[in-house]
């Protein structure tokens, strides 16, 4: 215990001296580094951050020395959480790297691959992109088409990706294909390769919240090198199914950060519906917004519950199948609940008459919708949890 | 916060749920609606229940308790809530012994305590006046003459208020209804001259009563707390009570709950099982998160209170709310689910559906404290 509070105090001091004041504020999402060979650092202390935490491999805090990472035990991760979170710290790097294909890497990888990767993610050197939805496969993702064949001294691949997030700024792709078409789930590989690639065009997709963020990604005969399958031939499957709970995770907790710079759902209330006595005036929407934050209250104990459960070793696996699915419905219904709140002021697109934080509103509210479906629909949630947790049967 | 059961609660756990299956059934609780009928609770498993510490569970030794927290405490009664099991538990040990505790001078505490712990007396708390529960919505008065209080008014919902030995009277000494302060707690003799009593049969075949307070006499030395300030003793104790009736209501939703996904793995139709519906499935998804998010509003409540926290007031609100949501949801499905044979009275199900609204209404529904919730967080 002695040790863990000796690691606070140098953490403390280490971060208080290191952390660039500006680091210190709320991120824009403007400001949200991502990382790769094309990253601007909008923000110069960002970059400065990001080196100095890459340096002590705190960008990966739990990930093995030799491939980045600072070798915390998960006692000491947690320690560096609080006090990043006691100081205001921003996150210094955005990586799918670290959220969704380290983990996998680091289990699944051969050393050589390791070696290669892991180091430029913790570094925010190669920022990664995600290609597993095709337009024929979605939540029935082990339909997927694009092909990838032995060409002896290299793969070939061809087909088509979409909603593939920041495709057109990503520098690497971990991509499923499929190496056996006799087979649905057993045919399926996970590969590795450089966006640079001939043969690799991706197109931007406006959404709804007039934000793209997700693209449309074509490969026509893109060669790719024999060693860049991991895992093995036709064992894509298990390592693509481990690294979506990696990703309804991230997007669970994602959803809660969004919008960074909107309030909660109370504030905004009291806000435009103050009757003067500090009290939601409308009784309609101060029950509404009483009943949100008290279902935030009791998910956010239950996320303490499982984390406490899995310190503990007595995790069952069932609490955490529910996390995606209620955090993005949560999220959705904040945003719906603040529109009605703000009333004609959250319905602005741009431009004058209305603030930068209604018209982020407006945008967030709109971008919410996606967290529903993206890494897995709530209704693929909900037969998970009726299977596995359940076990009603098929 | 602990959200986990240490080795000692999960004992306590296991050892209730023996209990609970054996001694007092589901199919018990039915025998005790048709056959015996007066009491309402069955006196044998009760003293048995005092012996293993029950009755006594938030007292301390010097009375005959076994002072072990809430978070405890709420394991047995979570157990309670699965087989429906009826006992003065809740108006006794969990509302009646903890006020007397809090508010009674040493002659009453020494007078009433270790017979309520060794389960030979039973109290119950006259509070509610109107259909909703309002704790400030009091008219009943307490007017003193000499060395006495003279008690008018009418009380209802009273829980266990017919076989109850003592009642605790919340009545007003000043101030007009609706007043914050001015309520002050009377232990009022349930023999006395002017108290009328009579049961009400209530749709969970438990035990409630309303009583007439008429000209009833009072000594000043049966006030509990201070004159005019009733409504600060209650508070703390409603909340920790209003704790562990959560958790009661946990056990019996989640009992619930099972049986329902058992009968949806059972049940053909089809050709098929039901329970691969996917307009089942589904609805069974949700009641499973409902049922985890008011386990952690539960345990998280039940903490706040053995730790004093200051969050006590608002967890235990959001335990309340969640859990009557919960069951409210979670008991409509079952019977839905369980179709034409859920209708039945030869089922089990529907007494769950029957008791959960009895205990959601209880200190308070869902939107009761929503609305608490929302002035505890100033908005």
């Amino acid at each position: 215990m002695s040790e863990l509070t000796e690691f606070r105090a140098e953490t403390r001091a280490w971060l208080d001296e290191n952390c660039p004041p500006s680091m210190r504020t709320p991120m824009p999402d403007a400001e949200r580094v991502w990382g790769g060979r094309g990253e601007t650092f909008k923000n110069p202390e960002s970059r400065l951050w990001l080196e100095r935490m890459a340096g002590r491999g705190w960008t990966v805090p739990t990930w093995p020395e030799t491939y980045g990472g600072g070798g915390l035990s998960a006692d000491q991760a947690q320690v560096l959480r609080e006090e990043m979170g006691r100081l205001k710290c921003r996150a210094p790097l955005s990586s799918f790297g670290i959220w969704m294909l380290g983990p996998v890497l680091l289990k699944y990888g051969t050393e050589a691959q390791k070696a290669e990767h892991l180091p430029r993610i913790a570094r925010g050197e190669i920022r990664w992109c995600q290609g597993y939805s095709e337009p024929g496969a979605g939540s029935d993702l082990a339909s997927l088409k694009t092909r990838c064949e032995d060409q002896g001294d290299h793969w070939l691949i061809n087909g088509q990706k979409i909603w593939t997030s920041y495709a057109n700024y990503a520098d690497w792709i971990f991509c499923l294909v499929r190496t056996d078409t006799t087979v649905k789930h057993d045919g399926i590989s996970f590969i590795l390769f450089d966006m640079a690639s001939e043969g690799v065009e991706t197109r931007p997709i406006t959404l709804i919240s007039g934000a793209s963020v997700f693209c449309e990604t074509f490969f026509t005969d893109v060669k790719v090198p024999k060693d860049n399958l991991v895992g093995g031939l036709n064992r894509g499957w298990t390592i693509a199914k481990e690294l979506l709970q990696h990703e309804r995770g991230m997007i669970a907790e994602i959803g809660r950060t969004i919008g960074g710079t909107v309030p909660p759902v109370d504030v905004v209330a009291k806000q435009y519906l103050n009757d003067g006595s500090g009290r939601i005036a409308d009784a309609a929407l101060r029950d509404a917004v009483a009943r949100h934050v008290m279902n935030d209250r009791a998910f956010g104990l239950t996320i303490r519950r499982a984390a406490q459960e899995s310190e503990a070793g007595t995790a069952s696996g069932g609490l955490s199948s529910m996390f995606k699915y209620y955090g993005t419905e949560q999220n959705k219904a904040k945003f719906e609940l603040i529109m009605k709140c703000v009333g004609s002021s959250g319905l602005g697109w741009e431009g004058e008459g209305f603030s930068d934080q209604e018209l982020e509103i407006c945008r967030t509210w709109l971008r919410s919708k996606g967290n529903s479906i993206e890494g897995g629909t709530s209704e693929v949630q909900l037969n998970v949890m009726a299977k596995r947790v359940l076990g009603l049967p098929d | 916060m602990n959200l986990l059961l240490s080795e000692e609660e999960q004992i306590l756990k296991h050892g209730a749920h023996e209990f609970f299956t054996a001694q007092l059934p589901v199919a018990a609780f039915r025998r005790l609606r048709d056959e015996i009928g007066d009491l309402g609770y069955d006196p044998g498993a009760w003293r048995e229940m005092a012996e293993m510490g029950w009755a006594g569970v938030v007292l301390p030794e010097a009375y005959g308790g076994a002072g072990f927290g809430y978070k405890g405490l709420g394991q047995v009664l979570e157990e309670a809530g699965r087989t429906l099991a009826a006992s003065p538990l809740f108006a006794t040990a969990l509302v009646g012994a903890p006020l007397v505790l809090a508010g009674g001078s040493d002659a009453i505490k020494s007078a009433f305590l270790p017979a309520v712990a060794a389960g030979e007396r039973l109290l119950a708390l006259a509070l509610d006046e109107h259909p909703r529960f309002a704790p400030s919505r009091i008219a009943s008065r307490a007017a003193l003459e000499g060395d006495a209080y003279r008690l008018n008014g009418c009380k209802r919902f009273v829980l266990d208020g017919h076989v109850a030995d003592q009642i605790i009277v919340a009545a007003r000494t000043s101030g007009e209804i609706d007043d914050a302060a001015g309520i002050t707690l009377f232990l009022v003799e349930a023999a006395a001259e002017g108290v009328l009593r009579t049961r009400t049969r209530m749709v969970d075949s438990r035990n409630a009563a309303q009583i007439s307070f008429n000209d009833v006499i009072v000594g000043r030395d049966r006030i509990l707390g201070q004159v005019d300030a009733g409504l600060e003793l209650l508070e703390p104790v409603l909340d920790a009570a209003t704790a562990g009736l959560a958790a009661e209501m946990l056990g019996c939703g989640a009992e619930a709950f099972e049986r329902t996904l058992a009968y949806l793995k059972l049940r053909d139709q089809f050709g098929v099982k039901i329970g691969s519906f996917q307009a089942l499935k589904h609805r069974a998804a949700l009641m499973y998160c409902e049922l985890e998010l008011t386990r952690s509003a539960v345990l998280a409540a039940l903490s706040a209170v053995d730790e004093g926290s200051a969050e006590r007031a608002a967890l235990t609100s959001l335990a309340k709310a969640k859990a009557s949501e919960m069951l409210e949801l979670v008991t409509n499905e079952a019977v839905q689910m369980h179709g034409g044979i859920g209708m039945t009275d030869a089922e089990e199900i529907g007494l769950f559906l029957k008791r959960a609204r009895v205990a959601q209404q209880i200190f308070g529904d869902a939107s009761y404290h929503r609305a608490r919730y929302a002035d505890l967080m100033g908005f």
